[in-house]
């Protein structure tokens, strides 16, 4: 295309979607949607979650068909039918959740599908050489011979986005790819995406941490409720007017205030250990507190609130809940016990995506609902819809399926099903990753009443604003053991990084 | 919402109308005259009989002697004498039996302007014209002698309540271990030693009765006594399999494929090597032989457990439980849902199962036959799964298992109705089978593309 090569390229959008409209039985994801990216830019969308963001990227990868409107690549419309049509037109994504056959290399999987037919011969060395130099394109190097399940995170994202270069990928798109890294792998990525848009790619960033929109965005587009607020130039927008945008109101303060009386001593963990993830973790949470558990990915948080809560098998160690001494065997047990966990992975591990939201509601709590084990639909219903009205969950009913609810009302009916239980001890594992700025607010309000009725609360995060924002204190953990106790007073960010990372600084990238 | 409801029906009940398309193809196929022989016939044949020749008359009533005539004839009987005609004779036997009644009666002088019978025994050689003849002219009082037989009508033979019955009769075991086999296949798993099971559970029953419940001086008592033996010895093979699976992660499909092989064996072991261990005990058949309302004892037992199955599977927390193992076990362990027990006690339910199928077809046969429910597990699984249960676990309704297994009961019904051979229904059955779970994916991936994607 002669476009391309001339210099005033940036004139001609690389991507140009226009009036898109797409519904599900019962939901309008989109509606009426415009966007258009440019080469060598970084586009960010933003939006609370069930905005619509995630229905637009899958109709731009061909994985959904839209009702209505076009999408022009460099001037030219194309159908995307299936993802084929959208990886042959140039556009490469990469999804929260990695399309990565964990068994293969990193070579295998970046060249997987291109090996020509079924019987073809592959040049195992040729193929070594060009992931090479695709990474070096990307500017960090990954051993291409690793098997990827033994890649971390931040390499396998680096995989992915190899395999999408490989393909000749002219629009990038990233879903929240800053999720699960850490931060030192965070800086690492910034580099890559300037990389990239040095090269002339339109890069379509999709995120809920407003710092690293400020940081890498050209041009910011705002959706809410499947509509398209407005594109703005970043540089025309600050972080107020944004959330403003997102939510269609202001938000005075990320953290909320609270006044809180911190009583006894409730959960006493002593000793806690299992091979080499968790060494000799030792913390207590008292009445009415916050525990902030603070660390990097890999440091043994949430391995060690999983032996707490029974779900792994403990080497030694004891738990102690309101003098009561437990021996955690099954989470069945530690349940009973009122220790609930609300997991990082809530897809996978909170919910059961093929029952309805409401036998998800149910599911722990069938001690209440079916002492005899016969269901009683009708406290199950009214307990249920209790929730829903509470915590303005969005569904069509009790019966929908858990699978087509979005993330945010997921991770609402995660905590709906657990606040039924009225534990003694909540342990939050990233309670609000991958969660808009608006939801996020709310369970902040929540884990501050949850305090005020004097539970014992452990929250595992990876946001230190968040962490040093709602914790009353903070146990940073290192390589399996507790590196120190903290009561936040007058402690900031880098304080508890170099816990973390401990004096040396030496975290694996 | 018309759409919705619409829907609904497709995706819940869609097989039900394959079944109901079935039988309509099959009765439209098998339409022929229906000559009855139950006891309403014959009392619609001794009103009709009055109606044209008066009370006055004498009638010999003839039939075969097996039970479903001895009714026949008795309501006939019955019938004749309430309107006021004179029955002289009931015949009960065969062609020699009756011409020795007839020439009897005729020795005797006896009047007789009738015989009354059923289409089956109207054929017989003796009521032909010559025969009839002949007796004329030995006995006079014989002269004018009638045949007559209930009214034939156009029906289609499959849609008989005999057959319908039998239909049901003849899956009732297959039926009654798909129940076990669903939840199974709902968490996931997959149960090949049903089969195997159902034998070692018939010859476990014999074996008890022979050596240690009296042999035939058992009493119904003790019949069921090691009926209720053989289906814990199943369930307790169940166990084993369930705890091979969740303690030793033995994926299902080897440790039931291991099960099922023992099993087996064990089987022929017990009855040493034997192709049936005779069981002598007169009440055997106390479980297989009774019937309720008309309705064979086995039917009735299939139908309150898929009652029983779908409560506990739509109304009690193991319910719920089975499906969320199945949906997602991680994420219903860390929900407080006990994985291990239910996994246990799903294959134990499987086994218990396949050990009642065992159980009646002991008291069916008589014997403990170590080859009985080969293939079984096979025909089970395909109920299950024609009935809309997935192999991916998680989702599956005891309903469609119901479905499931009555479709697979007509069409083979049909097939041997269209006097089609044993290979070719064979063919036929699994393609089918073939055809309706592709229905159902594509009905999946059209009424509910956002599901799949």
């Amino acid at each position: 295309m002669p476009e391309s090569d001339s210099p005033c390229a940036n004139d001609q959008p690389l991507l140009a979607m226009k009036g898109v409209s797409k519904s599900f039985p019962g939901v309008r994801a989109l509606e009426n949607v415009d966007l258009t990216l440019y080469p060598g830019e970084v586009l960010a969308l933003l939006g609370e979650n069930g905005a619509g963001k995630s229905t637009l990227i899958k109709i731009l990868g061909g994985v959904h068909t839209p009702d209505c409107g076009t999408i022009q690549i460099r001037g030219e419309t194309v159908e995307m039918e299936n993802p084929l049509t959208a990886q042959r037109a140039g556009v490469g994504i990469i999804y929260q959740e990695f399309n990565l056959v964990p068994t293969l290399s990193a070579r295998e999987n970046i060249f997987l599908g291109q090996e020509g037919s079924i019987f073809s011969w592959i040049a195992s060395k040729q193929e070594k050489q060009k992931a090479e130099a695709l990474f070096d394109r990307i500017g960090t190097q990954v051993d291409p011979d690793q098997l990827c399940q033994n890649l971390t995170v931040a390499q396998q994202q680096i995989v992915e986005i190899a395999k999408a270069l490989a393909l000749n990928a002219r629009i990038v798109v990233m879903d929240e790819p800053s999720a699960a890294l850490t931060p030192r792998e965070v800086e690492g990525l910034y580099e890559i995406v300037d990389e990239l848009r040095s090269q002339g790619i339109g890069i379509i960033y999709i995120s809920h941490r407003l710092d690293e929109i400020d940081r890498l965005a050209d041009r910011i587009m705002i959706l809410r409720d499947g509509e398209h607020v407005g594109t703005r130039r970043s540089a025309d927008l600050d972080r107020d007017q944004m959330i403003e945008m997102m939510v269609g109101r202001s938000l005075k303060n990320e953290f909320p205030e609270r006044e809180i009386q911190v009583g006894e001593e409730r959960l006493v963990v002593a000793g806690l250990s299992r091979g080499r993830a968790v060494q000799d973790v030792s913390f207590s949470v008292r009445r009415g507190e916050i525990v902030g558990l603070a660390g990097l990915v890999g440091a043994g948080r949430t391995e060690t609130v999983r032996l707490l809560f029974g779900a792994d098998k403990i080497e030694a160690g004891t738990v102690t809940l309101d003098g009561r001494k437990l021996v955690p065997k099954s989470p069945r047990q530690m349940i009973a016990n009122g220790i609930c966990l609300l997991t990082e992975d809530r897809k996978n591990q909170g919910l059961v995506l093929g029952l309805s939201v409401q036998e998800n509601f149910g599911l722990p709590n069938m001690d209440d609902f079916a002492p005899a084990g016969f269901i009683s639909k009708k406290s199950e219903t009214a307990a249920f819809a209790k929730f829903v009205n509470q915590m303005t969950i969005r569904l069509t009913g009790g019966s929908q399926l858990t699978a087509t609810l979005s993330g945010g009302n997921q991770q609402k009916l995660v905590l709906a099903k657990w606040l039924q239980r009225n534990a003694e001890v909540i342990i939050f594992d990233e309670p609000t990753r991958g969660i808009d700025v608006g939801a996020k607010y709310e369970i902040y309000l929540l884990l501050n009443e949850l305090a005020a009725q004097g539970k014992a609360i452990i929250m595992i995060s990876s946001e230190l604003p968040e962490i040093l924002g709602m914790s009353d204190r903070i146990v940073v953990m290192r390589e399996g053991r507790v590196a120190a106790s903290l009561v936040n007073e007058g402690i900031t960010q880098e304080d508890v990084m170099k816990l973390a990372t401990g004096s040396e600084a030496t975290i694996a990238g | 919402m018309k759409s919705r409801l619409l829907r609904a029906l497709l995706i819940d009940y869609g097989m039900v109308f394959v079944l109901l398309f079935l039988c309509a193809l099959i009765s439209l196929l098998t339409i022929a005259d229906i000559h009855p022989e139950d006891p309403r016939a014959g009392r619609r044949l001794a009103q009709l009989m009055v109606k044209k020749y008066g009370k006055e008359i004498n009638v010999l009533v003839v039939a075969r002697k097996i039970d479903a005539d001895r009714e026949f004839a008795s309501a006939l009987e019955q019938e004749l004498t309430d309107l006021g005609a004179t029955v002289v004779g009931t015949e009960l036997g065969d062609p020699r039996t009756v011409r020795k009644r007839m020439e009897q009666l005729g020795a005797e002088s006896m009047q007789v302007d009738l015989v009354a019978t059923h289409n089956f025994s109207s054929k017989w050689s003796i009521f032909s014209g010559e025969m009839l003849e002949e007796l004329a002219s030995n006995h006079p009082t014989l002269e004018n002698i009638k045949v007559v037989r209930p009214p034939s009508y156009r029906w289609p033979t499959f849609l008989t309540r005999q057959n319908l019955i039998s239909i049901l009769n003849q899956n009732a075991p297959v039926a009654i271990m798909a129940i076990g086999m669903t939840l199974v296949i709902i968490t996931a798993g997959i149960d090949l030693s049903v089969g195997s099971l159902m034998a070692l559970a018939a010859v476990v029953s014999a074996v008890c009765i022979q050596e240690f419940l009296g042999a035939a001086q058992a009493s119904g008592f003790s019949v069921m006594l090691a009926f209720l033996i053989a289906m814990l010895v199943c369930a307790l093979c169940g166990v084993f399999a369930g705890v091979m699976i969740t303690a030793f992660k033995v994926p299902p499909f080897v440790a039931t494929l291991g099960l099922m092989m023992v099993a087996r064996g064990a089987s022929y072991i017990l009855a040493g090597g034997a192709d049936a261990l005779k069981i002598e005990a007169e009440s055997i058949g106390v479980l297989y032989s009774t019937s309720i309302l008309g309705i064979p004892s086995q039917i009735v037992i299939m139908v309150l457990l898929f009652i029983t199955a779908h409560v506990v599977m739509s109304h009690t927390s193991f319910g719920r439980y089975v499906y969320a193992v199945g949906g997602n076990q991680t994420a219903a362990r860390l929900s407080g849902v006990p994985v291990v027990a239910v996994i246990i006690a799903v294959y134990a339910i499987c086994g218990l199962s396949a050990g009642l199928a065992g159980a009646l077809d002991a008291s069916h046969f008589g014997t403990g036959r170590p080859k009985a429910g080969e293939f079984y597990e096979l025909q089970v699984i395909a109920a299950v799964v024609v009935g809309g249960t997935s192999l991916m676990g998680g989702e599956g309704k005891m309903f469609g298992t119901f479905v499931g297994a009555l479709i697979l009961g007509v069409i083979q019904n049909g097939l041997n109705m269209a006097g089609i051979d044993s290979y070719r229904q064979m063919v036929i059955y699994g393609a089918l089978i073939l055809v309706a779970v592709l229905v159902d994916q594509l009905k999946k991936k059209v009424i509910n593309p956002a599901a799949t994607g």
